[in-house]
C-alpha cells in the first residue's frame, strides 16, 4: 500500500482519476497526519468537517468525469488568505476571532477547481518576518534537523507553516504569499519548490495586505510539475483587483518539456556576496553546470543596483504597510482594547494597536510612518521609489540582451535555529531576503528549487528569475534544473 | 540623521500606537539601526530617474460605474467589537 501522504499533486490527481483512491480517503489520511504533527505547529486552524464535505463533493465530480486538475486534492491555505467562516488572522492578535464573511479570490478559485482545504497555516504576523517567529500562534517548526541534533530549526518565513506542512507531508501542497521572499526562502529552507509569479498574475483580493505593490501569492509544492499545476489554478484576471492582469493563463504543465537547449541563463556577479558560505557557492556553481550540461548557454551578467534592493525594500514595504495596517483600529473587526474611564477614541486606537500588533509589526508600521512623514517623504520614500526604477531597469537591460532566466542562490544560508537571531539587530534577519527581494521590487516571476543539502544534511535551494509573464518558460527551466539535480532527500520523521 | 526619544514618541503618536515612556530609548535605537541601513540609498545617483508608480506598466481596466453589491449590513457588522442598532459603536468623538 502506497503512503498516500507522500504523493505529489500530479500522482494523486492521476490516482483519483484512475479510481485507485478517493478524495475522502486522501483527505482522511491527511487529517490524521495533521493531528499527529501538532509538534510542528504548522496547521493553526484545522477544518476537518469542511474538508470532508468538499472531498465528498470532489469524489462526485471526479466520478462524473471532466474534473479539473486540482479536484479532490487536499491542500493547506496560509492564514493570510480570508476564508469564509474560518478564522483568518494573518497570525496577529489584532485579528483574534475574525471570521470573514467572504472568500479570497485565490482560495475561491482553488475551491471551485475542487481542491480540498484542510485548514489554515502558520506564518509570520502580517507576513512580516523570515523565520515564522513573529506569529501569535508561536513558532512553526521545520521538519528538518541538523544531523542527529534535535535543536528546533526555523522553516523560514513568512510562509513558514506552508513550507513545514508540505515538507512534512501534511498536505499535498499549500498556498503562500511573497512580498520580499516569503515563498522562496521557506521553500529553500525545507527542500520544497515555491514560485512567486509575475506581479499581477494572481489576484490579491481577500488576501490580507502587507505591501500592496510587492505582494503576490503563489503555490508551495513538492516539485516543479506540481507548482505548474497549482499555479495555473490560482492565476487569472479578477475584476476585484485592479492590478490583476487580463492575460490568458497558459497550460503551464504542458510547457514542461525539460528542453532548455539554446536558452540563455544569466549569472549575476553582484549576487556573489562577501562572506558567502562555500556550500552556497558550490551549490550555485553546480547548478550552473547542470543547466549548461542540459544545453543552456551560460552568460555572465551584471545587475548593478542589487546592493540597494534591501534598503529600498525597507523603505517601500514599511511605508505601504503603515498605510495598509491603518485599518486595524478596533472599530470594524478584530481586537479592541479595554478602555479606562475617560478614554476617548484616540486612546482606543493607541491601546488597541499596542495590544494587537506584535513587536516587529509595530516597528515596521512606525518606520513606515516616519519615512512617509512631512519633511522625510522625498528623502526616503521618493528616493527609494527612484532606486526601485533603477533596479527594474537592471533586469530590463539583461532581458533585452536576450537573457531568458537568471540563476542565483535562493538564500544566503541553510535553515537556522529558532531563537538564534533573537539578539541580532533587525538588519541581520532582513539579510535573509538578499537574493529574493530584487524580484519583488521588479515585479518578476521567481522560483526556488531544492538542488542539494549542506554538510549537516539540511536542504539548500537555487532561485531562477524569469521574464515578466513567462512563468511557463521559467517553470520549464526549473524543471530541467530539478531533473538534473535529482533532489530526493526527505526529513526523518521525529514528530 | 539620528532619531531621539522625542522623535520616537512623535512617530508612535502619528502611527497611533501607544508606547510607554520607558520603552522609548530602545525604540529610538531600533529606528536608528533601520534608518542607518536605509541611508545607503544616498549613494545612488537618482538624478532624472522617475519614482516608480506601478511595477507593471498597464492601463487600469474600466468598468461601468454601477452598484455591484450592497445590502449586507449584518455581514459587515458581524465582526465588529461593538455594534449597536446597525452601526459601529465607538467612544464619544464629539463633545
Amino acid at each position: 500500500m502506497t503512503d498516500l501522504t507522500k504523493l505529489t499533486l500530479a500522482e494523486a490527481r492521476d490516482k483519483l482519476r484512475a479510481g485507485d483512491v478517493t478524495s475522502v480517503e486522501l483527505t482522511e489520511t491527511f487529517l490524521k497526519a495533521i493531528d499527529d504533527a501538532d509538534a510542528l505547529n504548522a496547521f493553526v486552524h484545522k477544518t476537518p468537517e469542511l474538508a470532508l464535505e468538499r472531498a465528498k463533493a470532489a469524489d462526485v465530480r471526479i466520478a462524473q468525469g471532466d474534473a479539473p486538475d486540482m479536484c479532490g486534492l487536499p491542500i493547506g491555505i496560509k492564514d493570510l488568505f480570508c476564508t469564509k467562516g474560518v478564522p483568518s488572522q494573518a497570525a496577529s492578535a489584532i485579528l483574534e476571532g475574525f471570521k470573514p464573511e467572504y472568500e479570497s479570490t485565490i482560495s475561491q478559485k482553488l475551491e471551485d477547481s475542487g481542491a480540498v482545504m484542510l485548514g489554515k497555516l502558520n506564518m509570520d504576523e502580517f507576513a512580516m518576518g523570515s523565520s515564522n517567529e513573529t506569529s501569535v500562534y508561536g513558532n512553526a517548526i521545520n521538519p528538518w534537523r541538523r544531523g542527529n541534533d534535535d535543536a528546533a530549526l526555523t522553516p523560514g518565513g513568512s510562509s513558514g507553516g506552508s513550507a513545514s506542512a508540505v515538507a512534512a507531508d501534511l498536505c499535498l501542497a499549500a498556498t503562500g504569499t511573497d512580498t520580499g521572499g516569503s515563498i522562496r526562502q521557506p521553500a529553500a529552507f525545507t527542500g520544497i519548490t515555491g514560485i512567486k509569479p509575475t506581479y499581477g498574475r494572481c489576484s490579491r483580493w481577500g488576501v490580507v495586505a502587507f505591501a500592496s505593490s510587492l505582494d503576490q501569492a503563489g503555490p508551495m509544492t513538492k516539485d516543479v510539475r506540481d507548482a505548474a499545476i497549482m499555479l495555473e489554478a490560482m492565476c487569472g484576471h479578477d475584476e476585484k483587483d485592479s492590478t490583476s492582469v487580463d492575460l490568458a493563463v497558459p497550460n503551464f504543465e504542458a510547457m514542461l518539456t525539460g528542453d532548455i537547449r539554446g536558452k540563455k541563463i544569466g549569472i549575476p556577479k553582484e549576487y556573489r556576496m562577501d562572506g558567502m558560505p562555500a556550500e552556497i557557492e558550490k551549490l550555485w556553481a553546480d547548478g550552473t553546470e547542470m543547466l549548461k550540461a542540459a544545453g543552456a548557454e551560460i552568460v555572465d551578467i551584471s545587475l548593478p543596483h542589487t546592493k540597494y534592493a534591501l534598503p529600498a525594500y525597507y523603505v517601500i514595504a514599511p511605508a505601504e504597510a503603515s498605510s495598509n495596517l491603518a485599518r486595524y483600529d478596533g472599530v470594524r473587526y478584530g481586537h479592541r482594547a479595554t478602555l479606562a474611564a475617560g478614554d476617548g477614541i484616540t486612546e482606543m486606537y493607541e491601546k488597541t494597536r499596542a495590544e494587537g500588533f506584535g513587536h516587529e509589526v509595530q516597528r515596521r508600521v512606525m518606520v513606515g510612518t516616519y519615512v512617509l512623514s512631512a519633511g522625510f517623504y522625498d528623502a526616503y520614500y521618493n528616493r527609494a521609489r527612484r532606486v526601485r526604477t533603477l533596479i527594474k531597469q537592471d533586469f530590463e537591460n539583461v532581458f533585452a540582451q536576450g537573457i531568458d532566466a537568471i540563476l542565483t542562490p535562493a538564500t544566503p544560508s541553510a535553515a537556522f535555529g529558532l531563537g538564534e537571531m533573537t539578539d541580532a539587530d533587525p538588519i541581520q534577519m532582513y539579510l535573509n531576503d538578499v537574493f529574493t527581494v530584487t524580484v519583488n521590487l521588479a515585479g518578476l516571476p521567481g522560483i526556488s528549487v531544492p538542488t542539494g543539502v549542506d554538510s549537516q544534511g539540511l536542504p539548500l535551494g537555487l532561485q531562477l528569475i524569469g521574464r515578466p509573464w513567462e512563468e511557463g518558460d521559467l517553470l520549464n527551466t526549473a524543471y530541467a534544473l530539478e531533473q538534473a539535480a535529482g533532489f530526493v532527500a526527505k526529513p526523518g520523521k521525529w514528530w | 540623521m539620528s532619531i531621539d526619544e522625542s522623535t520616537a514618541a512623535k512617530v508612535a503618536k502619528l502611527a497611533r500606537i501607544k508606547v510607554e515612556e520607558d520603552a522609548l530609548p530602545a525604540l529610538a535605537q531600533e529606528f536608528n539601526a533601520v534608518l542607518g541601513f536605509i541611508e545607503q540609498l544616498n549613494e545612488v545617483d537618482v538624478e532624472g530617474v522617475e519614482p516608480m508608480v506601478s511595477v507593471t506598466p498597464m492601463r487600469l481596466k474600466r468598468r461601468k460605474d454601477v452598484v455591484t453589491d450592497g445590502d449586507q449590513q449584518d455581514k459587515i457588522l458581524s465582526n465588529a467589537p461593538d455594534a449597536r442598532e446597525g452601526f459601529f459603536a465607538v467612544p464619544k468623538v464629539v463633545e
